[in-house]
Order: C-alpha cells, then structure tokens, then sequence
C-alpha cells in the first residue's frame, strides 16, 4: 500500500457516503476535492465504482474513498450497502434553497437510524458563490473547467448578477449542525472556497480508534476482527493497482 | 419526486441477483434500463433478511412477543433466505470480477467443504479431498481405494475432450460416468462422494446418463480450481451476507444510469397483441403514491412478477436454523459446507447444510446460521425430509421452516411476448445455475453472447 512519496505515515482508508438532494451541487463538491489540488490523480471515470483522494494530516494520511449515490436516492432506493460501514458522511443542501436543507436533516436522521455509531457527519451549504458572502469569500482559482451535468457548482441557482440568492441563514443551518453534533460549512465547488476545509475538517474529525489500515470496504466494521486471514481478494494485483494510483 | 421516463430499453422487474446482474449488465451496455421492486429492499427471494424480520416472516413466535431482543441488535443479523456459496473460480466470480462489483464488498474464504458418510449413530463427518495429495489422507477411503481415487483425479487434470489419447480408451461423447468409475475401479462410496460432493450433483441421474462424461469432469475441475485458489474450500462469501451481491449489481447498473425504484406495485403489464409494451405501476411509501406508466421494448422479472406464465418444476425444503456452536466434525471452522449424500440416507437427493457466523457477520458473536435444505420427495412430513441434516445441528436455539418453496421456470423463451422471466433460485449449493440463466436471458433478449470478459473497458460515461 505504500505510494511513492514514502512517508512512513500510517494512512487509513474511510468510506465516506455523500447524501443530499440532488443538484444541490454532491456531485461537484466532490470533483472540486478531487480535482482541485491533485488532477492528474482522478479516478479515470466517473462510472469507477468510488472517486479516491488523499488528506494528508500532521500525523497520518486519509485515503477517502467517496460514495456517490448514483442516483439512487431519487427513488428512495439507497441500498443499506451504501451506508455500511461508512466513517463519514457529507450531506450537502443548497443555499438558495430551503426545500433542500429539509432534506438534508432527512439525511441525517436517516444516517443516525441506519450508519454506524461513529459516523462523523458534515453538514455543507453549498453554491456560496451565489450569495453576498461570495464576495467576502476568496474566490480563488478557476471557475469554469470542471463543472458538470445538471448538478453543477452554481450556475444553477436562482439569482441575478448583484443579488443575493441566499434562502437559508448560516445561523439557522449552524444551530441545526450544533445541536446534531454535526461539522458544518458553507462552501462554493464552483469557486472552490471551503471544500478541502471540508474534508480536512472530517479527516481531523475521525477518531484514530475506529481507523483501520485494512483495505477495501467494510474493513473498519467492529462486528468481527478476527480471522481476518479468510478475507479473499478476487482481483488480486489488479486492484491493488488500481486503488494506490490516487497516491499524492 | 422526480419523474419516470415515458420511454425505457429495458423495465427490469424484482431486484433479485439474476435481475440485478442483468440490469448492471445492460446499463453497462449503453441500455437506459428502468428497475422496480415491490418490497422495500434489495434481493427479492435472495435477500438477507435480519431477526426480527425472520421472525415476521414465518411468524413462529406469540403474538405481543419479541423473542428477536433476546439476540442482540436485529440490525447485526443478516440472513440468508436463499442458502449459497460462491465457488470462488465459478462464473460469478468472474462477473463480480470483470465488473468491478467486488470493489462494493468483501469476500471471506468459506472453512471447509465437508461429506457425511452412513447414517444415524455411525455417520462419520470428513473434509472433502480436492487434490490428489489430500485424497491420500482422507479417512474416508481406504488405503487401496485412495491409490484409484489419486490416478482418477489425476487423470481428471489432464483429461482433454478434444485428445482421444487422453479418454483412457472410453468414448467420452456416448459414454456413461459410470463406466469412467469402472475403469477406474472406483468404489460406491467414493463415487458418492466425487459425485456428490465434488461435481455437487444433487441426485445420481448424471451416473447413467450416456455423454454426461466430460460435463461430470469440467465440475470437478471447478471445484478443484475454486479449492486450488484460496486452499480451504472451494467456497467464498460475501460479509454481510449474500443480499449484499444484487445490492452490489444494483449500484453498478445506477453508476451507468440504471434507475432504480423500491416499494413500487407493478399494476400492469401492457401489451400490444402479444407483445409486452410497457408497465403500469404505483410507487408507495410516499405522500401520494405515485402512479405512472412508461414503455420499453423489453421486460425482463422474477417468476413472482409473471404468475400465468411460469410454471412449477419441483419443490425445495428449507430450515433455517440458529446455533451457538459450530457444526460437529468440522474441525470448529467459522462456516462449511456439509453435503449428506442421498445414498447414505435412504434418499433420491442429498440434503445440504450451509453454515456461516459471526466471521461473515451475518450474525453477532457467538452464533452460527446453518440452512439445511433439500429437494422434496414427499407430500407431506417435510420435516423427515429435512432430518439427516437436522441430526447434525446438536443444539437449535432458533428454527424456522415454512412450507415447501416451489421452483419456477418461464413457460416460454420469451421471443414471443418481449417478457424474459428468470428462473427461482434451485436447490444447488452454488450460483452457477443462476449465472448460467443469466446467460441465456442475456442471450435471448440482446440476440448476443453475453462475454464479461472486459466488459467496463471502453465504455464511456456521458457524464465525462
């Protein structure tokens, strides 16, 4: 598992689901991470069945492994695969609005039904870039190279050149965040501004007790740790290829 | 809510794993593939199901009674309704493989393969040899025997059904297995076992079927290979259970746009003449249901979903059945497989008992699922039937058996009315059936060979 850059910092693997509704701008939040900093490092498609990137942290390194939905929240039909085992979960409403940020809190009290205890939970109102915070923000770097498909960073939005779009006070969406004992951030993936303060925050968020250096999915489950020399990989070097070529 | 396409390629109906597969596949194909289940959750008659749900389900406890709590959290229970393995060099290995759907789950090596010989207070429990040097230390051939059953499977790995110097003088297109045991000198008791526990045939009828020869050797090769590969057993299992696997094709048929609904009640198949048009359904669990109607050109469901043009082709028995200990002369392994050969009971099919636990986790600590099954011979007592298997249990905290489960088969291939029905999931300990049917739905709805083999390499996603 040790990549090129050869560090003897432990790095951990965390399956991190993203929840919202859609085209509050997951999909983007997501690319903008990947993208951002580490380009010619992104998974080669979008149809790969999980995007990877690393956090590196003062004394260890995050290897997210990100879940998209793939749509299949839109029919109430979410697999309970998708939550299993997931250390982190991003649950992402828009600004503009407010609709979404009901659903968001649906997000939430669906992870606390059915994801594991620890799960650490952040709360992101994104598409900034359409609000009067926009301008206080430092909107740094590109904006027009990655958005994508209907669930892009911004351009969606509802309001005019000068406007403030914004329908959900950063207040009512803090509280919120407080009293579930959720991260919270307001974020533009079309500016970038906030999104690897996201992550970051979440990697710093992951208790060192539940991080596991097992690879691949369900390795951080508590239910069982023995016997682990029965656990089997059918692809072999194949896969082991395939996930260290995100190394950064 | 969003909307429903009015137009599809394929509406798949039932989210079992031949579904499921077939959905990932198509979407994978470029087709815009619709998939509706009438339950809540993934897997249809392959689901895993946990306690509480169990319980429900065969309604074996008191009304105003919760005897689930006295197992620990439902949620940590994950099992199986259809008992299987996957032999880990069989198709659908190769299909998880091939379509990356390993990367959604985790496979654990199944700890042995075990054979019962005689019966009641004699039966002796052993592992199953898989090469020719552990057949040398079985005990359940004596030392003449072990020295014919060493050069038979030695002469299965370089049997070649195209070289006649290899067909040892027999001519393997019209001869019997039978003969191929003869030649070989080999006793009743071994057959059985290679048979049974080997080419895992669930009764004797491969023994005098003429041409059956080269087939009976390629399942013995598969075993063999699957056991060469991780060394236990032939055997691998998903963690959480095998209603993970349609879970993990589901999402591979979403990521390429497959589009997927739940709780949805199909209230109509439409049809133009004989041709299947399209669907009318309601969606519920949501305020207001939502009713729709879209076309496709294809349909393809469970038998559950087309009642008039299935029919019934046998019958299996099944018992699920809790445990605190693991299975009695199997070494204490986490999970086996244990196959009681028909012979050795006074039966025409064998009796299969399937256990996984806790290392699978399937269940919390300390407990064991074992599903003993088997085909039904009778009308009636079919818990006799399911006894053999049973007696090897010892102690049952838990049991559930229902009625017996009819086996459904399509009445017709589908060419005529666009409606491509899968088969039940059958009595076999493995997938290689429900593999095969999905090669041949593949085949008869697309007109092509299905070849997994890079499947995923050069699609494009449109997203890109």
């Amino acid at each position: 598992m040790a990549d090129s850059a050869g560090a003897p910092r432990p790095s951990s693997s965390v399956k991190l689901v993203l929840l919202g509704e859609a085209a509050v701008g997951k999909s983007s939040l997501v690319l903008r991470f990947v993208n951002n900093d580490f380009q010619e490092n992104k998974e080669p498609t979008i149809g790969a069945a999980f995007l990877t990137q690393k956090c590196n942290l003062p004394t260890r390194t995050i290897k997210f492994e990100i879940w998209d939905t793939a749509g299949q929240e839109r029919f109430a039909s979410l697999a309970p695969m998708y939550y299993r085992n997931a250390q982190a979960a991003l649950v992402v409403y828009d600004l503009t609005k407010p609709t979404s940020l009901i659903k968001a809190k649906h997000w939430v009290a669906e992870l606390q039904r059915q994801a594991s205890p620890g799960i650490v939970i952040a709360l992101v109102g994104n598409k900034l870039d359409l609000t009067n915070a926009s301008a206080a923000a430092a909107a740094g770097g590109n904006s027009e190279d990655e958005d994508e498909e209907g669930e892009s960073g911004g351009v969606s939005g509802g309001g005019d050149e000068s406007g403030d779009a914004r329908k959900v006070s950063t207040d009512e969406a803090k509280t919120y965040a407080e009293e579930e004992s959720l991260l919270f951030f307001e974020t533009s993936a079309k500016t970038g501004h906030n999104v690897s303060e996201v992550f970051t925050a979440i990697a710093n968020a992951i208790p060192e007790t539940s991080l596991k250096s097992t690879r691949g999915p369900g390795a951080s489950n508590a239910v069982s740790r023995g016997g682990d020399e029965q656990r089997v990989n059918l692809t072999g070097p194949r896969g082991d290829a395939a996930k260290d070529s995100c190394a950064c | 809510m969003e909307e429903i396409s009015p137009n599809y390629d394929v509406i798949v109906l039932g989210t079992g794993l031949t579904e499921c597969i077939l959905s990932g596949v198509l979407s994978v194909k470029g087709k815009k593939v619709l998939h509706i289940d009438r339950n809540d959750h993934y897997g249809g008659e392959a689901a895993s199901v946990n306690l509480e749900t169990l319980f429900k389900k065969y309604g074996n406890y008191q009304e105003g009674t919760k005897p689930w709590e006295a197992y620990g959290r439902p949620a940590d229970w994950n099992i199986d309704l259809v008992p299987k393995l996957l032999m880990s060099s069989g198709e659908l290995t190769n299909i998880l493989v091939s379509t990356d759907v390993t990367r959604y789950l985790e496979f654990k090596q199944v700890a042995g393969s075990y054979v019962q010989q005689g019966t009641g207070s004699k039966a002796t429990v052993a592992k199953v040899p898989s090469d020719a040097a552990e057949a040398l230390k079985s005990p359940l051939m004596g030392i003449f025997e072990k020295r014919r059953m060493k050069s038979f499977i030695e002469w299965v790995g370089t049997f070649d059904v195209k070289d006649v110097a290899s067909h040892k003088g027999l001519d393997m297109n019209s001869c019997t297995m039978k003969e191929v045991y003869e030649k070989f000198g080999l006793e009743p008791g071994t057959r059985d076992f290679i048979g049974h526990a080997m080419a895992l045939y669930l009764d004797d009828s491969y023994i005098d079927a003429p041409g059956k020869a080269p087939e009976t050797i390629d399942r013995i090769r598969l075993y063999g290979n699957s056991v060469a590969r991780y060394g236990k057993s032939p055997y691998i299992y998903p963690l959480y259970g095998l209603g993970e696997l349609p879970q993990g094709f589901a999402r591979l048929s979403a990521i390429y746009g497959g589009t997927y609904m739940l709780n949805a009640n199909i209230d109509e198949i439409l049809y133009d003449g004989a041709k299947a048009t399209g669907i009318k359904a309601t969606m519920t669990g949501i305020e207001p249901e939502m009713k729709f109607e879209t076309k496709a050109p294809m349909i393809l469901g469970d038998p559950s979903y087309f009642p008039d043009k299935v029919k019934v082709v046998g019958h299996v028995l099944r018992a699920i059945c809790i445990l605190k200990h693991p299975l009695a002369g199997t070494n204490d392994s986490d999970s086996c497989q244990l196959i009681i050969p028909q012979s050795q009971v006074g039966r025409k099919n064998d009796v299969y008992i399937a256990c996984v636990s806790s290392a699978h986790n399937v269940c919390p600590k300390g407990y064991y699922v074992a599903i003993v099954s088997t085909i039904a011979e009778t009308s009636a007592n079919h818990h006799l039937e399911l006894q053999p298997g049973i007696d090897r249990l010892g102690k049952i905290e838990e049991q559930f058996m229902g009625p017996p489960i009819p086996i459904y088969e399509p009445l017709d291939n589908g060419t005529n009315d666009n409606v491509f029905i899968s088969k039940s999931y059958d009595a076999t300990s493995h997938f290689e059936t429900t593999t095969d049917d999905v090669q041949d739905i593949y085949r008869r709805c697309t007109g092509e060979e299905l070849k997994v083999e890079g499947l995923r390499e050069g699609v494009q996603m449109t997203e890109e």
